[in-house]
């Protein structure tokens, strides 16, 4: 029995809590993705800089609190820059589209010509953040360290496994709910986002209904904005902030997003949930807890790992392929265009 | 689809501002600019020929590359008897494994009727196959590796000459790509995108990875040469002698003729591809290619077999992808997994192929070769623009210091400019398709 409940927190530990806030992640990136492409309708390539680009502006705002004595106690000081991130990244992807991408969406240029247009968006945005914050890696968390020590919690239950909960964790699925939620209420209870979700189902009709598409666009980018700054944000706190893994999640969040059906929020949140939970169960070395179940005649002598992590974009990839090929919009009906 | 007084004038453009940095600067940076640059033209030509041709959407040409790179290593660098003694055999063993799961799952796959029975079959197979070939493996693996790790540690190549690798690295990204193909070429363009980045990611992945076939991030080194060495230009007396009598510094002559040794073979090579290239633009086949690409649907409706096309046309353009990766690793000398990275060897040569015009292959030659002169020329102009701007700054005050810092990441910011730009105001690029 108590061998059972060893498993279970060595499970939770190492699979289910990383696996749960790097769903998170993911799922905010993936929205931001996944609303891009049903109103704006191209595949945003530059989206895993405009997290970058967010994260960074925080960083700088969260010094500049730092150095002025403002901290937020038990929280990181972030949290009180993340406006200011959110602010900066909004101006930053509103001159964006009012400079470059409001041109071809006039010329009704082909989504893969628009695609083309964010790669030099991407090229651009991924310039200017190693212009200003260089391509190091950057710490600015700050508070609590964790909410439980593995050691505490040996101590108070008195297994002998611990499970270790970081804050930045606990606070990143926190605020992944409240984001998510506020998100929702807003495409479904507002005037406003019932005009983005109008004329992500029907531009044609939401047009001749008398919605203005550039409002309708400036709205989207803002919330766009929000979401990737919140996502950079959570991500550098709970890892680290370094311009180029940002690019590099470019993969995973792309995957959520068509795993979950593109254009569909539920589903960008689902498919962030499914790429994450695979990529740490497939990589994660089951070894301790087999130990725990197996007799011990049957205990393994290998690590159990299915693949090394190094091959965390392979398993996005495969479940990727794999959704495609037996559900070629999504698990929840996406869109096509 | 020949070239006009114009184009004639930009190739001439472009060729003189490579050749003023050799006036300027040095003739060794100026030929290592032309090096890579025809090497970047190769790339650029299969990047060409998937999109420009057939309007296929491939962001995976880092993958390709590299697989070239594996190419060279796999064929030119010396075998490693001991290695092939204390697990060769296993692992082709577990790789047959491997690929004898593969098939019985697809057999199985398509054999079987629908239903729950099936899935299962699939599945089952698939998951113990895994294992099998894992403890088959592994064993191999922990051995190879264990052999000197510090100077091989890894299976070694087949010996041959180097110019051997390079159909051999073309083979490699085209069965690659052929794999791919067969999987996600159904896709919608976006989906297709995604899938070759995940593929160029996990091709990095493995090379970075699997010791035991490319020493992983140890890297390779010393893949040996199709040209002379410069060191043995140096100590051969009839080189210096003539050198001398013409003037030159036999040292900096030594590798001034080493790197034209290689800008001729290069040169071979892409004047046989953009032979090939425009032969099949202007054949038939180059007009049907062109056909699917403006409108799928009235090319199959013709009774054109849009799909097969699409294969075919992206196993040639990542092939072509694959040469230019294992031509990249004999003029490196060394093939290093962690340079890989997609801005350089992705997102780079699709700003050359929009930026020369997409669809011409006079075009990808052009961007690639301008393209390359700016990603390498960019830095030294940006240092002294921003010398320039910060001049009036006092010295040690903090942004200039951070200024003066950050120049070197200009390139970036200017490549994405330039695509910008092209895209807007050019968007048929320099040498457009006729």
């Amino acid at each position: 029995m108590i061998d059972l409940l060893n498993a279970i927190v060595a499970l939770a530990n190492f699979v289910i809590v990383p696996a749960i806030v790097y769903g998170s992640q993911l799922a905010l990136g993936a929205l931001g993705v996944t609303l891009i492409y049903g109103i704006l309708r191209f595949s945003n390539f530059a989206h895993g800089d405009t997290m970058a680009f967010g994260a960074m502006v925080t960083i700088l705002a969260t010094w500049g609190l730092q150095s002025l004595g403002i901290n937020l106690g038990v929280f990181p000081t972030a949290l009180l820059a993340l406006p200011i991130g959110i602010a900066g990244t909004a101006l930053l992807v509103l001159a964006t589209d009012r400079l470059v991408y409001k041109f071809y969406r006039e010329q009704k240029a082909a989504p893969v010509i628009l695609v083309i247009v964010s790669m030099g968006v991407m090229f651009i945005m991924n310039g200017l953040v190693r212009f200003i914050i260089g391509p190091d890696d950057q710490r600015f968390a700050d508070g609590a360290r964790f909410i439980i020590t593995a050691r505490d919690f040996k101590e108070k239950t008195g297994l002998s496994e611990g499970l270790a909960i970081k804050s930045t964790a606990a606070l990143t699925v926190v605020v992944a709910i409240i984001v998510v939620i506020l998100l929702f209420w807003f495409l479904n209870k507002t005037r406003t986002g019932k005009s983005m979700r109008a004329f992500s189902d029907n531009e044609d009709l939401a047009l001749l209904s008398g919605i203005n598409p550039e409002r309708v666009v400036m709205i989207t980018w803002i919330i766009v904005a929000a979401l990737a700054t919140t996502a950079g944000v959570l991500y550098g706190l709970d890892k680290s902030f370094k311009p180029f893994t940002y690019f590099s999640l470019l993969l995973p969040i792309f995957a959520s997003a068509i795993v979950g059906g593109l254009g569909n929020p539920l589903g960008a949140i689902a498919g962030g949930f499914v790429i994450a939970f695979s990529e740490v169960t497939v990589t994660y070395a089951f070894k301790k807890v087999a130990g725990y179940l197996l007799p011990e005649a049957w205990e393994p002598d290998s690590l159990v790992q299915l693949l090394s992590t190094d091959y965390k974009f392979a398993v996005s990839f495969a479940i990727l392929v794999i959704v495609l090929l037996f559900k070629p919009t999504g698990l929840f009906q996406g869109k096509s265009i | 689809m020949t070239l006009l007084p114009r184009d004639i004038i930009l190739f001439f453009v472009v060729f003189g501002l490579i050749a003023a940095t050799g006036f300027f600067q040095s003739w060794n940076v100026a030929l290592g600019i032309v090096n890579m640059g025809l090497i970047s033209a190769i790339m650029a030509l299969g990047v060409n020929m998937q999109w420009g041709y057939a309007g296929l959407f491939n962001i995976g040409v880092m993958g390709f590359v590299a697989l070239g790179g594996l190419g060279a290593v796999l064929v030119a660098m010396p075998p490693v008897n001991e290695a092939w003694a204390a697990g060769g055999l296993r692992v082709i063993a577990a790789l047959l494994l491997g690929i004898a799961t593969v098939i019985a799952a697809h057999q199985a796959m398509r054999r079987l009727p629908k239903g729950r029975t099936k899935v299962f079959v699939v599945l089952a197979i698939l998951i113990v196959g895994f294992f099998i070939y894992r403890a088959v493996l592994d064993p191999a693996t922990a051995a190879i590796e264990k052999v000197n790790p510090a100077a091989t540690g890894y299976l070694g190549g087949l010996g041959l000459p180097v110019l051997f690798s390079w159909p051999v690295g073309a083979l490699f990204a085209a069965g690659a790509a052929w794999l791919i193909g067969k999987t996600a070429l159904g896709l919608r363009s976006d989906y297709l995108a995604i899938a070759t980045l995940g593929i160029a990611e996990i091709v990095i992945a493995m090379m970075k990875n699997e010791d035991w076939l490319s020493r992983g991030v140890k890297n390779v080194i010393g893949i040996p040469r199709p040209v002379p060495y410069e060191i043995d230009l140096q100590n051969d007396p009839f080189f210096v002698a003539r050198m001398t009598s013409w003037g030159f510094d036999p040292v900096t002559a030594s590798s001034i003729t080493v790197k034209l040794a290689y800008s001729g073979l290069f040169i071979i090579v892409l004047i046989i591809l953009l032979w090939l290239s425009q032969a099949a633009l202007a054949s038939p086949w180059g007009r049907m290619m062109r056909a699917i690409r403006d409108n799928e649907d009235a090319a199959e409706a013709m009774g054109k077999d849009v799909t097969a096309r699409h294969l075919q046309i992206f196993i040639l353009g990542s092939a072509v992808c694959g040469l230019a990766g294992a031509m990249m690793a004999t003029l490196d000398g060394q093939l290093t997994p962690g340079t890989y990275q997609p801005l350089r060897f992705t997102f780079l040569i699709w700003v050359m192929v929009i930026v020369g015009g997409s669809g011409n292959n006079f075009g990808s030659v052009l961007g690639g070769f301008l393209i390359w002169y700016l990603w390498v020329m960019v830095e030294p102009f940006g240092l002294t623009f921003i010398q320039f701007i910060t001049s009036g700054m006092a010295d040690g005050y903090w942004l200039k210091a951070h200024l003066l810092e950050s120049a070197a990441h200009m390139r970036l910011l200017t490549m994405g400019l330039i695509l910008l730009l092209v895209l807007r105001f050019s968007p048929r690029g320099l040498i457009p398709e006729r």
